[in-house]
Parts: structure tokens; C-alpha cells; sequence
């Protein structure tokens, strides 16, 4: 499988150099064509900023990103990436149809293919008779859908996602990740996913990067070796339940219960 | 017969149901016309019983016989041109530079941590109380008087240009950022449309500033205008017309904030259905 980002031994200080905060140390990982990894770990240990490297919002100190075999400066020109943040960040002012196509807005493609395109992302998630309505008069739920279908815009290879999930309840939580599996397996989008749930990491990818905090590194790769499709059911496989262990095991949430707040 | 007289009853039963279900829902509708014909009857028994002569207090209908008396023979239409044209232009003024020095500002701390003392600065001096100075300076007349619109609604609108376009969220330049968009991108569809609710709230106290600005410098000095008009009222001992002219100036100023509030609602329209 070719690997479409290449993160190698990259590590990322705010500040400077003397006083300032290691966020990320010595960080290597590489993302597979068409995988659906996540990174979780403990707030702090850096993810998000990963994430910002990914999509040329920040620049490394030290180290190379790159993105299939392009800088992610020149990634982000090619609008390799789609990314949707943990707030839907909606335009207010925008119809939820004109949401979906600010990007190609952006892109400068011709308002009849704009339409176009917005229409079908509306029918992928479902959302076709929202298209008149305004950010405001909708879920959160729907409204981190709206944001998932503007980040498909234009087609991107890769789509990051900051936690999209994790300001919504547990059930509507569920459903975008079952909802976003689909999506992933009609796009063949790669995805990778900052999550703050070891459930939702599990369920969802086809890896999990776990890492840990201060400085942020990646302490383990996990293979979800579970089969695809994932119904609910999966939480019956015996295996679903080893994997869950695993990558607690890995973030050391079952050490030393007692102290578990460190 | 009988029948038709029946139904026809009952329709206008049904009508007079409306009516009041009306009047039921929209019953400020109703009410303050009634409130406003109390006060003018009030206003005239006052009058009635103890006297007054016109110069003190006139009645209500010498008050209308005069406004439309100086409204046909053209006094009344000219300074109201007069006084609109200077608020006019020095709102304009304001807002322009209001807008873009604002944003400048919002966009370059350093700048701001430059000017912003001077102007808060300004702020403290009674820009009415500069009249004289520009007198002395550039002399007197329309012009010079939208200067003092000017100045007086300059700083509400800089200050919410600035609140609003720094109250923009990083996360949506990052997004911006994220698609490559130009500079002019970001202001256009992201900066501007943002910034709006905010950049209203300080045009509409703008523009009232405006007009108190432009009136209280014509009844200090000018030659012409509403404001000169009232002046020359008071030292014509012509209460009626001292009173019709505050009528005018009072549905000139509602006038004008009713147009941007309209404005507002037409432009920021994904407000409107606000739960």
C-alpha cells in the first residue's frame, strides 16, 4: 500500500527554544492509501498540533512532513486535505447548501458544478432537505455533518478530523462515526482522526496510533484486525474487547487505578 | 329570507370574531394611538384652564397649523435639507474611515497599541466644545458642521469595527488558511460577513450621534439648519414653530435609525429567524 503521509521524526516547540513547550518530540508515522487511522491519547500530548503540521497550519521545528511526496505548504495549495475541527465552524450567514460550497467558492469552480457537487454531498449525509436552512437552526450534530460534507468539497485525498465528534452526545457520536465509516467506504477517502475515545478508535479505524503526553510521542501503532463492515454487533467479538484493552493498556489508563489522575 | 338574513348575520359574526382577535393579538396597535389622543386632549385642557399665552405653551393645533403653514411656504423643507446634508455627509465621512481605520487597527496590534491611547484620548474632550477652534479655523457653515458628525460618530463604529472583526474565531482563519484562500478571499467571505451584527450595533449609535452632533452645533452657531431654526424660533418668541421644528427634527431622527435598522435586517438576514 503506498503511504500517502509521511510524518519523519518530527518534533514541534512553541516558544522558544529555552523556555519554551515541547509539544511534540521525535514524532514518525505514516499513514496508509485509503486507511482510517486515529491518534488518541490525553489532552496535551500533541495531537491536534500533528494534525496542524498534517495541514500546513503550523511548521515544524525539526523534521518532515510530507504529503504524498509534496510539502504540505504544497499539499495544502493543492487542497490535498479536507479538515473538519472538534466546532463545526459553520459560516452563520451561509445557507447550509452554500456552507458546502464555500471551498470551491474559494476554487474559483463554476457556480453550476458548485451546485452540482453540493447537492451530492447533501444526498451522501442525508442532509438534502436542510439545504435552504442556516447553521443556527440546526443540531450540532448536523451541523459537525455539514462540516464533514464542506470538508468533501473538493475532493480531497485526505480528510483530517480535530475530535469532529467529541462535543456531541454519545448517541449522536455513534451514529456521524457509523455514518462516517459509510462515507469512507463510498469516498475511499484517507482519514485520520484525532479522538479522545478509546471506543470510538477502535470502532472506527483500521490502526490506532496511541500517544502519549509532555512530550507528545506515539507510544504504540494497534491493527484493528476487526472485520469490516462494522455493525454494533462488533461489541460482541471477543476481539472487539482485546483490541479496547489493548490500547487502554497502551495509554495506561488501567495502571496503578488509585493514582490514575497523575 | 329569513335564511339569507341568518347567514348573513353570521358572517358578520365571524368578522367582528376577527376584529377582536385582532385587536386581542396586536393590542399596542390600538392602544398607543388612544394613549397618544389622551395626551394631545390632555394636552389642550391644560391649556384651557389656565390660559397660557402661545409663546409659553401653544395648543396642539397651533402647533400643527404652524407646521404646515412653514412646511408649504418652504422654511421647514429647507432646513431640514440643510440639516440632513450635513448629517448626511459627515455620517458618511465617519463610517468610511470608521471602517477602514478600524480595520486596519483590528489587523495590526502594533497599530493599535500606537494609536489607541490618542484615541481614547479624543474621547474625553467634549467634541462640541472644539466648535469655536473651527471656527476660528475653517469658519462656519454645512460643511464644518458635518465635521462635528463627524467626529462625534467616529469612535462607536471604530470601536465595534474593531471588537467585531477581531471577534472572528482563529479556528475559522484556519479553515480559511486551510483552503488557500487570498487575502481578499478571507475579508470578503469570512471577515466582512462576520463582523456585520457588531459593525451595526455602532452605526446605529453613530448615526444618533450624528444628529444630536449636527444640532447642538446649528443651535451654538450656525446660519442655517433645524438647529438654527429652533434658535431663531426661541428669539421670535414663535413657540409653534419652536415646537414644530422639534416635531420635524424628532421624526427626522427616528426616520433615520429606522433606516438602518431596516438596513440591518435586510442585510443581516441570517438573524432573522432567531429562536
Amino acid at each position: 500500500m503506498d503511504n500517502v503521509i509521511k510524518i519523519e521524526s518530527v518534533s514541534k516547540q512553541y516558544g522558544s527554544p529555552r523556555d519554551g513547550v515541547v509539544a511534540l518530540r521525535d514524532v514518525s508515522l505514516t499513514v496508509r492509501a485509503g486507511e482510517f487511522l486515529s491518534l488518541i491519547g490525553p489532552s496535551g500530548c500533541g495531537k491536534s498540533t500533528l494534525l496542524k503540521l498534517i495541514a500546513d497550519l503550523l511548521e515544524p521545528s525539526a523534521g518532515r512532513v510530507s504529503i504524498n511526496d509534496h510539502t504540505p505548504q504544497a499539499a495544502r495549495r493543492a487542497r490535498e486535505c479536507g479538515i473538519v475541527f472538534q466546532s463545526p465552524t459553520l459560516m452563520e450567514w451561509r445557507s447550509v447548501e452554500r456552507n458546502i460550497q464555500l471551498p470551491l467558492e474559494i476554487t474559483g469552480v463554476p457556480s453550476a458544478e458548485r451546485q452540482r457537487r453540493a447537492r451530492e454531498l447533501l444526498d451522501l449525509l442525508r442532509l438534502r432537505e436542510f439545504a435552504a436552512r442556516f447553521p443556527r437552526e440546526l443540531s450540532g450534530g448536523m451541523q459537525q455533518q455539514v462540516a464533514i460534507a464542506r470538508a468533501l468539497a473538493y475532493r480531497p485525498a485526505i480528510l483530517l478530523m480535530d475530535e469532529p465528534f467529541g462535543a456531541l452526545d454519545e448517541l449522536t457520536r455513534e451514529r456521524l462515526g457509523r455514518e462516517l465509516l459509510e462515507i469512507w467506504q463510498r469516498t475511499r477517502v484517507t482519514i485520520l482522526f484525532v479522538t479522545h475515545s478509546v471506543g470510538e478508535a477502535v470502532r472506527l479505524s483500521d490502526r490506532v496510533a496511541v500517544m502519549s503526553p509532555r512530550p507528545g510521542r506515539i507510544e504504540r501503532v494497534i491493527e484493528i484486525d476487526l472485520p469490516r463492515p462494522r455493525p454494533i454487533e462488533i461489541r460482541g467479538l471477543p476481539r472487539y474487547w482485546e483490541l479496547l484493552r489493548e490500547v487502554r493498556a497502551a495509554l495506561h489508563l488501567d495502571d496503578d487505578a488509585g493514582n490514575g489522575a497523575q | 329570507m329569513n335564511h339569507e338574513i341568518a347567514r348573513h348575520s353570521t358572517r358578520l359574526w365571524h368578522i367582528e370574531i376577527q376584529v377582536s382577535h385582532w385587536i386581542r393579538d396586536h393590542i399596542e396597535y390600538v392602544l398607543v394611538p388612544v394613549a397618544l389622543i389622551f395626551a394631545l386632549l390632555a394636552w389642550e385642557l391644560v391649556i384651557l384652564v389656565n390660559q397660557y399665552p402661545s409663546f409659553i405653551l401653544p395648543t396642539p393645533r397651533q402647533v400643527a397649523i404652524s407646521f404646515i403653514d412653514n412646511w408649504n411656504n418652504g422654511i421647514l423643507p429647507y432646513h431640514l435639507r440643510i440639516t440632513l446634508f450635513e448629517i448626511g455627509l459627515g455620517f458618511s465621512i465617519s463610517f468610511v474611515f470608521a471602517a477602514s481605520v478600524g480595520y486596519a487597527l483590528a489587523k495590526s496590534p502594533l497599530l493599535e497599541k500606537i494609536v489607541s491611547p490618542y484615541l481614547i484620548a479624543t474621547q474625553a474632550i467634549p467634541i462640541v466644545a472644539l466648535g469655536p477652534l473651527i471656527i476660528i479655523w475653517i469658519n462656519t457653515g454645512p460643511v464644518q458642521n458635518a465635521f462635528i458628525a463627524t467626529l462625534v460618530s467616529f469612535f462607536p463604529m471604530l470601536v465595534n469595527t474593531i471588537v467585531g472583526v477581531r471577534g472572528v474565531r482563529e479556528e475559522y482563519r484556519e479553515l480559511m488558511r486551510s483552503y488557500s484562500a487570498s487575502a481578499w478571499q478571507v475579508f470578503t467571505k469570512l471577515e466582512v460577513p462576520a463582523a456585520l451584527p457588531v459593525f451595526f450595533g455602532g452605526v446605529r449609535v453613530g448615526v444618533t450621534l450624528s444628529v444630536i452632533g449636527v444640532v447642538v452645533v446649528e443651535l451654538l452657531w450656525a446660519d442655517r439648519g433645524l438647529g438654527f431654526l429652533l434658535n431663531f424660533a426661541r428669539g421670535a418668541l414663535d413657540t409653534p414653530l419652536l415646537f414644530a421644528t422639534v416635531g420635524v427634527l424628532s421624526i427626522m431622527a427616528i426616520g433615520l435609525y429606522s433606516t438602518v435598522a431596516v438596513l440591518e435586517r435586510v442585510i443581516i438576514r441570517w438573524r432573522r429567524n432567531e429562536p
